[in-house]
């Protein structure tokens, strides 16, 4: 098992990982979004690599070809990009709701607001 | 139609889901959502006759044998899940009416019984299907669904702990679907049973066990196991009355039951308890949720927060069931699942009824509403008793099993710790009796009437339940040892 | 691949939201190429159409009323990135006893995959086999994926509509009203777009696309409309109630045909019970049930646009 062979993979964990990052150290609401879109893209790239046959070609039929690229991991990431977009319209949407609520998009302005309603209410 | 059970199952309330939009008028769709429950319940119920009858029911999607295509696979431990699910939905769509006109506009209640019908999609899809991916997307619906209703909430805080929820919510599953795809990556298949069977084969490499490490903490997140659980208290604290009592019931419940079908039925036994530390791993994470989150909720002022992080020390119980890794600790963990889900429905119906009288479910306002409300707070005590373990309720029995579990495998330290976790739900419940009984009421409160009996008839369908399984045990625990013996059969 | 990483990290750093979109945008359509090169042509096709068109016009949309900058980060970035790190060690870790990239003996192509290349041309008949699995084999996952983007249209309705009936617009300018040209180039090509779409939905067999992209082509086409001649004009020019009835009849008629081939002796969704030949009703099946995926996509994503337009115009009126 060379190195090299899982060089791809690796790049692929990088571009995940960068997307993570994004999510959890980043305090704005829609810059948390684009990172989970990027860290979801990535592991689509992830799943679309373990599709690839080397020499193949997309699997549309035709008597020319006669090695194809693996279908199935093709199939089931245009199902999970579907429930990409639609979580981020779900998450742009509560973004939106809460900067009418709150005035900012800010995670720690929010904390702090909420620390100071719960101490006039109680 | 007796063979296409398994699907109907999941299509019914599916399919009611878009005509309830076409509907649009709230007074409709609430008689049609109830009915749409009512038979998905009656459905549940033929399913576990059949189970029954002819042992495990197997269903091809659109023809296709698996690993072709997609299956439903329903044993008697799904089907056990599913007439849980579905009766706690059915009865806790009884109270939806009133408590919801209280709560938000009579426009936006559409959309809540929509997300509400797909919400129960969502699980009983993820129950029934016997294909990992599967599992992926009916998830999602169900916690799209989630965080809409959540949402919907009087507070702003809705809005941000939907938003905390969406984001944690959206990790786990990306790291499930990471999960998956490594799996599929190494056997090939992504069926269940297929995967049973291919994984030993491989289970020695490295990328299995990652595949297997990604899929568990993907699973913890969403099941909210201490300490990914900072989403839980909340999304329960400030979602709708309703939307809390339907998903502390039932959401967390068929995430344990993900994380038990595939550290079970997937990985195998051997597997998870032999080649992993799970044992250690699930036992401590148990004990310290269940600790930590009961102390938590000794200090919390606001009610339903209260109640919330009890359910992150209860689901600690379930876990601590599971990685004890004997029989007789999963039929506990069973139990518990059960049991929990009818005192959490009944606490929180309660609730839903004080806060459509009360409006507020702050510690404060609970002074003297034990002779203000005596029912509606009775529930709630019933429900509390349970929660500590007290003998004749339903949490006496899994508290019970769950000891039983730690002695046989002699661990003494361990069940002394549960103890503790018992009286530190004394603690909590103790707080809130003693505003409610033995403070008088403040000087400015108008008194309150009784909550409503739309509301207070399925609480205390809820308490009763709690109570006859108490006493009557044969059904539950024969079904919870029998769905044990199953778990462990497969992995023989 | 390495500009998929220059991308990445510079959203990470970038601190200008609407920076940031872009790179998003750039980041979906660099790994739109990426699949293409891996031969997922329809894959590539769903991700530009979704991830650099529809999800980069509703981040514009919602940036433009919550602010451009973002604030300086006080949270924990340490902490953030030792938790990155552990995960990232673990994957890594994964990856050794990885088959090789690329090979052909790697235990996904030997097992299921091959029954989908050799058999989909008996069973179904149709060349590209990305849309037999899609529509046959896994049909009923793409039902569930229908199924989330209906779930994502209710939680935007709940969350954004305005409850109160009166609070329409005036008719402000669009956006971008006063380009001339722009609005006549785009008479010109919202048809034009609009029958792209309908190729896409009725040729999926062949080749790479199906009512999915259809649906998200049609929508683009109409958001187009609304940016150019304002959200009121489209809000005209599409009624809302029928689309939502629309969108709600297209996950219909994909259930339907479930319990109509249930009703013909088959399983739920099994096509092959609706025709008196196997492949007819194969194809029968497909094709409506794409029908229905299209139609609930386009619809969905139009009304989640205008919804949002509309909050948002709304809002900004008020501040102003």
């Amino acid at each position: 098992m060379s190195f090299l062979e899982q060089y791809n993979y690796w790049v692929v964990i990088f571009l995940m990982m960068s997307g993570f990052y994004i999510v959890i150290a980043h305090g704005n609401l829609v810059k948390k979004l684009m990172g989970l879109t990027i860290f979801q893209t990535s592991v689509f790239i992830l799943y679309i690599s373990i599709s690839k046959v080397i020499g193949g070609t997309a699997p549309i039929l035709d008597d020319k070809y006669n090695v194809y690229s693996n279908p199935l991991p093709h199939v089931l990431i245009l199902t999970a990009i579907v429930v990409g977009v639609a979580t981020t319209a779900l998450g742009l949407a509560l973004a939106v709701r809460i900067k009418e609520a709150y005035g900012t998009i800010e995670e720690d302005a929010i904390q702090e607001k909420d620390l100071q309603q719960e101490g006039s209410t109680e | 139609m007796i063979q296409h059970l398994p699907i109907l199952q999941v299509i019914i309330p599916l399919l009611a889901a878009p005509i309830c939009f076409i509907l649009k008028e709230a007074r409709l769709v609430r008689w049609f959502v109830l009915i749409a429950n009512v038979m998905a319940f009656v459905v549940s119920i033929m399913l576990l006759q059949q189970v029954n009858l002819h042992g495990t029911l197997v269903y091809s999607l659109g023809g296709w044998e698996a690993p072709i295509g997609i299956e439903y696979r329903v044993d008697e431990l799904n089907a056990y899940l599913m007439i849980l699910v579905t009766s706690i939905s059915t009865i806790t769509i009884m109270a939806a009416g009133s408590s919801l006109t209280k709560e938000m506009a009579e426009s936006k209640q559409t959309y809540f019984y929509i997300a509400y019908l797909l919400c129960l999609t969502g699980l009983l899809g993820i129950l029934a299907t016997g294909d990992a991916f599967n599992v992926f997307v009916f998830l999602e619906i169900s916690s799209l669904a989630s965080y809409t209703m959540i949402a919907m909430g009087n507070d702003r805080r809705s809005l941000w702990a939907s938003y905390q929820y969406l984001i944690m919510g959206t990790i786990g599953a990306t790291f499930i679907l990471i999960g998956i795809g490594l799996m599929y990556m190494m056997t090939g298949t992504l069926n269940m049973n297929d995967l049973a069977e291919r994984l030993p084969e491989v289970e020695q490499t490295k990328t299995v066990f990652t595949a297997f490490a990604f899929f568990l903490v993907g699973v913890c997140l969403k099941l909210a196991l201490f300490p990914l659980h900072l989403w839980l208290p909340n999304a329960y604290a400030y979602a709708p009355s309703i939307a809390t009592v339907f998903l502390a019931a039932t959401s967390t419940k068929v995430a344990i039951y993900v994380l038990l079908r595939f550290i079970f039925s997937v990985f195998g036994f051997e597997f998870s308890f032999t080649h992993m530390p799970l044992t250690e791993i699930l036992v401590s994470l148990g004990l310290v949720g269940v600790i930590a989150a009961s102390v938590v909720a000794i200090y919390q002022t606001n009610i339903k927060r209260l109640f919330a992080y009890s359910s992150v020390s209860q689901i600690g119980y379930m876990i601590l069931g599971i990685g004890i890794g004997t029989k007789t600790g999963l039929t506990a963990t069973m139990l518990h699942l059960f049991n929990h889900a009818l005192m959490k429905s009944a606490i929180f119906l309660a609730l839903a009824g004080l806060v459509y009288r009360v409006g507020s479910v702050n510690i404060k306002a609970f002074a003297g509403l034990g002779k203000q409300m005596p029912w509606t707070m009775a529930a709630i005590v019933v429900g509390g008793l349970s929660l500590i373990g007290m003998p004749l309720t339903v949490g006496f029995i899994s508290k019970w099993y769950l000891i039983l579990a730690l002695l046989e495998s002699n661990w003494w330290p361990v069940a002394v710790l549960v103890l503790i976790g018992s009286l530190l739900a004394i603690a909590y419940i103790w707080r809130l009796v003693e505003v409610a009984y033995f403070k008088p009421a403040l000087q400015n409160n108008q008194s309150y009437k009784e909550a409503p009996l739309a509301i207070l008839i399925p609480a205390w369908i809820f308490v009763i339940a709690n109570i006859y399984f108490g006493i009557d045990t044969s059904f539950t625990v024969g079904l919870s040892e029998r769905t044990a013996e199953l778990l462990f059969g497969v992995a023989k | 691949m390495a500009f998929l990483a220059i991308t990445a990290l510079s959203l990470a750093f970038a601190k200008d939201l609407f920076a940031s979109v872009m790179f998003t945008g750039i980041y979906s359509l660099l790994s739109a190429a990426f699949f293409v090169l891996m031969d997922a042509v329809d894959v590539a096709f769903t991700e530009a159409a979704v991830g650099a068109g529809i999800s980069t016009i509703l981040m514009l949309t919602t940036i433009t009323m919550t602010g451009r900058y973002e604030n300086e980060k006080r949270y924990h970035p340490k902490i953030a990135l030792i938790v990155v790190v552990i995960t990232g060690i673990m994957l890594i870790f994964g990856t050794v006893d990885m088959p090789a990239f690329g090979a052909d003996t790697a235990p996904a192509q030997v097992h299921v995959a091959p029954y989908y290349i050799m058999q989909s041309g008996e069973d179904i008949d149709i060349p590209n086999i990305v849309t037999s699995v899609l529509a046959s084999y896994r049909g009923f996952d793409t039902f569930g994926e229908v199924v989330v983007v209906f779930t994502a249209l209710i939680g935007v309705l709940g969350l954004l509509e305005f409850s109160r009936k009166g609070s329409e617009l005036g008719n402000r300018p669009a956006p971008m009203f006063q380009h001339k040209v722009l609005r006549i180039v785009s008479k010109i090509l919202i048809p034009a777009i609009m029958l792209f779409a309908l190729y896409v939905q009725f040729h999926g067999e062949y080749s790479p696309g199906g009512g999915f992209q259809a649906g998200v082509i049609f929508a683009s086409s109409i958001i187009l409309y609304a940016m150019l001649f304002g959200v009121e004009q489209a809000r005209k020019a599409v009624s809302m109630p029928v689309t939502k009835i629309l969108a709600a009849l297209g996950v219909l008629i994909y259930g339907s045909v479930g319990v109509v081939s249930m009703l013909n002796g088959g399983n739920f969704l099994n096509y092959s019970v609706l025709a008196e030949n196997d492949i007819t009703g194969q194809h029968v099946g497909i094709i409506i049930i794409e029908l229905g995926v299209g139609i609930t996509v386009a619809t969905a994503m139009i009304l989640i646009f205008l919804t949002f337009a509309r909050r948002i115009g709304k809002n900004s009126e008020e501040t102003a």
